[in-house]
């Protein structure tokens, strides 16, 4: 069937089978392979993007459920080519060895500042712990979110100046 | 308590302790990875790909009757099914593992384990594929199976290896080392002696990405290229050459970038070659990528030791000797990925830190009905076991003998003068300063304060656990005279090139899975040679790119593969000296090497840095005889012996009275693996290495019931710490470099889950003792530790 939807700020429109997962929507019909698919039981969480600002398991989203809604993924979070603060945070803070829970883990940590600008770490925790990562053991995840908590998105500062009438009117309009 | 000591004091002089080549610097690889840029095996799509899937048996044991693939083959999206009776015709039905076994790649006579590859359906997506194993139509008949290892050797256990000639029992091997003789007289003498069965139990690595492959084989020139989720992608294509008869230089094997291994992805697995087969078949490019079900149903489990220890001592505290037997739960194929000379990997390091006048160790490894496996999850072959055992041993004696666990070791320890120190089953550990480390760690924890905290909570009635670990590594196989994998001596190759402008490639034998080789090795040539890092790029996982190595397991890359780098860069340099001095119109024995200069000595302002030698090399200037231009090297490295690094760990529990629940609160962790490249890259290391300490200990078991079905098939039974139940993790270390390595540094990846799953045992052993508990075996899940405080403890299968 048709679905149409908004993908890091593009129009797609495809026609697919309803049985499609979402995961498998962006990776293998959109190409956009930064989303990872590490287990079948919603547990894992190397999958999440962000749907309308939400964190979702995309693995657990048909394709058709995301018909007419925003989709940000990994590709989406720098902007204009400057990385977002969380993907920073990441490389500041060695948060990522092997990347495969990355991306998953950068969208959560968007997601969490965008509601919470400064968590503490018990709330960084739980903000992550739907999502597992084999390699670092959390802790300079936290710390790569920190980091991005003390550098907050250049978009931002523009806003305090007033200056961003047009990034505001696009979230908006999204 | 948050608090990460980053920088411990080195209490060794002068300062060993720097970092090398820029220390501390971000990773290479980062940039991609931030972007959803990286290349893992399931990104790759190749013109005309199609997809492939397995259809799994449902039961343990059963002979094979018949299997229909006709409606599978109708499927409209469906190019070919293959069964172990096509295998057979093309000899590929039995591929040989790692031990000198055979493992099916599809059943031809019987199902030995649940989850075992029965057919594979090629079609032209993975949804299609999916449906296809649906329409084919196998039937069984169900055979009583073998799964408790302690029955393997039953008089009425079914064999479950029929397939060998000859075969009448389910036994593999038995294998022993050090001195029965020896030991026996020193338990005789001893004025203590505990024994404890330790059980380890069955896990799985489960790395995020699964494992998987792309074969693209090209009938016109006969060439395969495969990309593979391999930690080992030189034996792969030797092992590939050996199995399907194609000539090595036909095969390209590629490991692109990969989602963790931690040794899940060392041997070959049925999936690489039904790949292969369906490439062959088809004519076109085939990709096969399990679920998380299948990787833990049938890829390399860990450990499924059953051991019975014995330590004696003097009623003073001094041991004297640690004897045991292993009951090894190989599953149904001997698949275990070890040196081909130790089938019990290198568990006689059992004795561990101590200075002991006896040791004795005998294993016997035992067929189940179970998926193969056995050495992986930063096991380095076996330290795991083997450090378990003795540290539990050592916890067991200190209660005995009514001595505080840490004192117990400072007594005990090898003493640095002793190193080189050969222990009684065969090592020689190459250097260390055990009390050192030990001390900074319980400075770190603040042990008396604990110690005086724990009394103060049990007499409230709260159960408070501290519990000490100290163990000593076995890593960097290895010498090629003593260590093969299936005859492939593990020495390890590593080329350089210094472009003309003066940028240079290093090329490797081992292929990263996330533990930063391309910055780490960029920063070992970066110190021999003064190129900055970020002019250096690193090259691995391509067979065809790369020269000829073993792979990265075992904590290996380090000491043979850094090794291996650090030679190279010399040779280069060297090389760089004469071309210098041709150029500086001096003897090459005039001149001094600064980083990234030679000069003449005497005269600091005449000199060529590496950037102008590298352009000399290639420019029209008359070379020195023996010189033939450019500026690279090449070197295969066999490493005189292992490294041993070293480590103290605390870890301080909770213990919930009411419900068993244990909450990891404190983890102190002091490592030394000598020479330190990148600072930052080791505290990853542990940490993540600490996180499966916690997950072993707490949560994690690979478990079936009696008819052998597997009951820990999926992230929903089998599981993964996260960040709600680790600590934050406080790291120090020292530094003894290993003597014999180029640049001084040990392996250190596997240490962290090595020594940190006897750490939270100890603890939580200690939170119980008001309820008399002496011991527990993993994985202490609130149910068991609730048994355990009523007095049931029992091994956890």
């Amino acid at each position: 069937m048709q679905i149409s939807m908004k993908v890091n700020g593009d129009d797609v429109s495809r026609d697919i089978e309803p049985r499609v997962l979402l995961v498998h929507f962006i990776r293998e019909v959109l190409g956009l392979t930064g989303t990872h698919w590490g287990c079948d039981t919603t547990n894992c969480g190397t999958c999440v993007v962000l749907m309308d600002g939400q964190p979702v398991k995309s693995c657990t989203v048909l394709a058709v459920m995301a018909d007419g809604h925003d989709i940000r993924t990994v590709e989406g979070l720098a902007v204009g080519g400057t990385l977002d603060p969380v993907q920073q945070g990441f490389m500041e803070e060695h948060g990522l060895q092997c990347g495969f829970c990355t991306p998953g883990m950068m969208l959560t940590a968007r997601a969490l500042l965008d509601r919470n600008p400064h968590p503490d770490d018990a709330e960084i925790r739980e903000a992550i712990s739907g999502q597992i990562c084999r390699c670092t053991g959390y802790a300079t995840i936290v710390r790569s979110v920190q980091w991005a908590a003390a550098h907050p998105l250049a978009t931002d500062a523009a806003a305090d100046d007033g200056a961003a009438a047009e990034s505001t009117a696009e979230e908006v309009t999204a | 308590m948050t608090t990460v000591q980053e920088h411990a004091p080195n209490p060794a002089a002068g300062d060993p302790g720097r970092p090398i080549g820029y220390g501390r610097i971000q990773r290479k690889e980062d940039p991609r990875f931030v972007r959803g840029k990286g290349n893992y095996l399931d990104d790759i799509v190749l013109p005309g790909m199609l997809h492939g899937a397995v259809l799994r048996a449902p039961v343990a044991h059963a002979r094979l009757v018949s299997i229909d693939t006709t409606e599978a083959l109708a499927h409209p999206r469906v190019l070919a099914v293959i069964t172990g009776k096509d295998l057979q015709a093309l000899n590929l039905a039995w591929a040989p593992t790692l031990s000198a076994d055979v493992q099916a790649v599809l059943v031809t006579d019987k199902v030995r384990f649940q989850g075992q590859e029965v057919a594979f359906v090629v079609a032209e997506d993975r949804y299609a594929a999916r449906d296809a194993l649906e329409l084919i139509d196998v039937e069984y008949d169900v055979l009583p199976p073998v799964i408790d290892a302690r029955r393997a050797l039953d008089p009425d256990a079914p064999v479950i290896r029929d397939d060998i000639e000859g075969r009448t029992d389910n036994r593999i091997f038995d294998w022993e080392m050090g001195d029965a003789a020896e030991t026996e007289a020193v338990f005789a003498a001893a004025d203590v002696v505990v024994s404890q069965e330790v059980v380890y139990p069955r896990v799985h690595p489960a790395p995020m990405e699964t494992c998987g492959a792309v074969a693209d084989f090209d009938p016109v020139d006969g060439r395969l290229t495969l990309y593979e989720t391999t930690q080992a992608p030189h034996a792969h294509r030797t092992l590939y050459a050996m199995v399907a008869g194609i000539p090595e230089h036909k095969i390209r094997v590629v490991s692109p970038d990969i989602g963790g291994g931690f040794g899940n992805k060392v041997g070959i697995y049925p999936g690489y070659v039904l790949a292969v087969v369906g490439s062959i078949v088809t004519g076109r490019p085939v990709k096969w990528v399990e679920d998380r079900s299948e990787n833990l149903m049938s890829t390399s489990f860990a450990r499924d030791y059953i051991m019975q220890g014995e330590i004696a001592a003097t009623k003073e505290g001094k041991i004297l000797a640690v004897r045991t037997s292993v009951l090894a739960d190989h599953g149904a194929f001997n698949a275990t990925a070890q040196p081909t000379k130790n089938p019990a990997g290198f568990f006689s390091i059992f004795t561990g830190s101590y200075d002991l006048k006896a040791a004795y160790c005998k294993v016997r490894g035992v067929y189940t009905n179970k998926a193969p496996g056995g050495v992986a999850y930063a096991c380095s072959f076996r330290v795991t076991e083997a450090v378990y055992l003795v540290e539990r041993m050592v916890d067991i004696l200190a209660r005995k003998l009514e001595m505080d666990p840490a004192e117990l070791r400072l007594k005990n320890f090898i003493r640095p003068e002793q190193f080189p120190y050969a222990n009684k089953t065969g090592w020689v550990y190459d250097s260390g300063n055990y009390e050192p480390a030990m001390r900074l760690s319980m400075q770190m924890a603040g042990y008396d304060e604990l110690r005086r905290e724990q009394l103060e909570k049990r007499e409230r009635g709260e159960l408070m656990g501290i519990g000490v670990a100290f163990f000593t590594e076995t890593v960097g196989a290895g010498p090629r005279k003593h260590f093969d994998i299936v005859g492939l001596g593990m020495a390890d190759g590593a080329e350089l090139r210094v472009h003309p402008t003066g940028k240079a490639v290093v090329r490797i034998s081992v292929q990263s899975q996330g533990q930063g080789h391309e910055t780490t090795f960029a920063q070992i040539v970066a110190e021999e040679l003064g190129i900055p890092p970020e002019s250096i790029d690193v090259v691995h996982g391509d067979t065809d790119q790369t020269p000829f190595g073993l792979g990265t397991y075992g904590s290996r890359s380090t000491p043979v593969s850094g090794g291996a780098v650090a030679l190279v860069a010399r040779k280069v340099r060297e090389k760089a000296k004469f071309i210098a001095a041709a150029m500086l119109e001096a003897r090459p024995e005039d001149l001094e090497w600064e980083k990234g200069r030679w000069f003449v000595k005497g005269d600091p302002g005449a000199g060529k840095t590496i950037a102008e030698i590298a352009l000399g090399a290639h420019g029209t200037m008359a070379l020195p005889e023996g010189i033939d231009g450019n500026l690279d090297a090449e070197v295969t490295y066999d490493p005189p012996n292992l490294t041993f690094p070293f480590g103290a760990y605390i870890c301080v529990v909770d213990v919930d009275a009411g419900t068993g629940a244990v909450k990891v609160r404190r983890f102190i962790a002091v490592d030394d693996c000598g020479t330190r490249i990148n600072p930052m890259i080791i505290e990853g290391q542990v940490h993540g290495g600490l996180t499966d300490g916690v997950g072993m200990a707490l949560m994690q078991i690979i478990a079936f019931d009696e008819d052998g079905n597997c009951l820990s098939g999926s992230f929903m039974d089998y599981l993964i710490p996260t960040a709600m139940e680790v600590p934050d993790w406080e790291t120090g270390y020292t530094v003894t470099p290993s003597p014999h390595h180029p640049i001084g540094a040990k392996g250190i990846g596997e240490s962290a889950t090595v020594g940190s799953p006897p750490a939270i045992v100890n603890a939580i052993v200690d939170a119980l003792a008001p309820y008399g508990v002496t011991h527990m075996d993993m994985p202490c899940t609130p149910a068991r530790v609730w048994e355990a405080m009523q007095g049931r403890h029992g091994p956890p299968v």
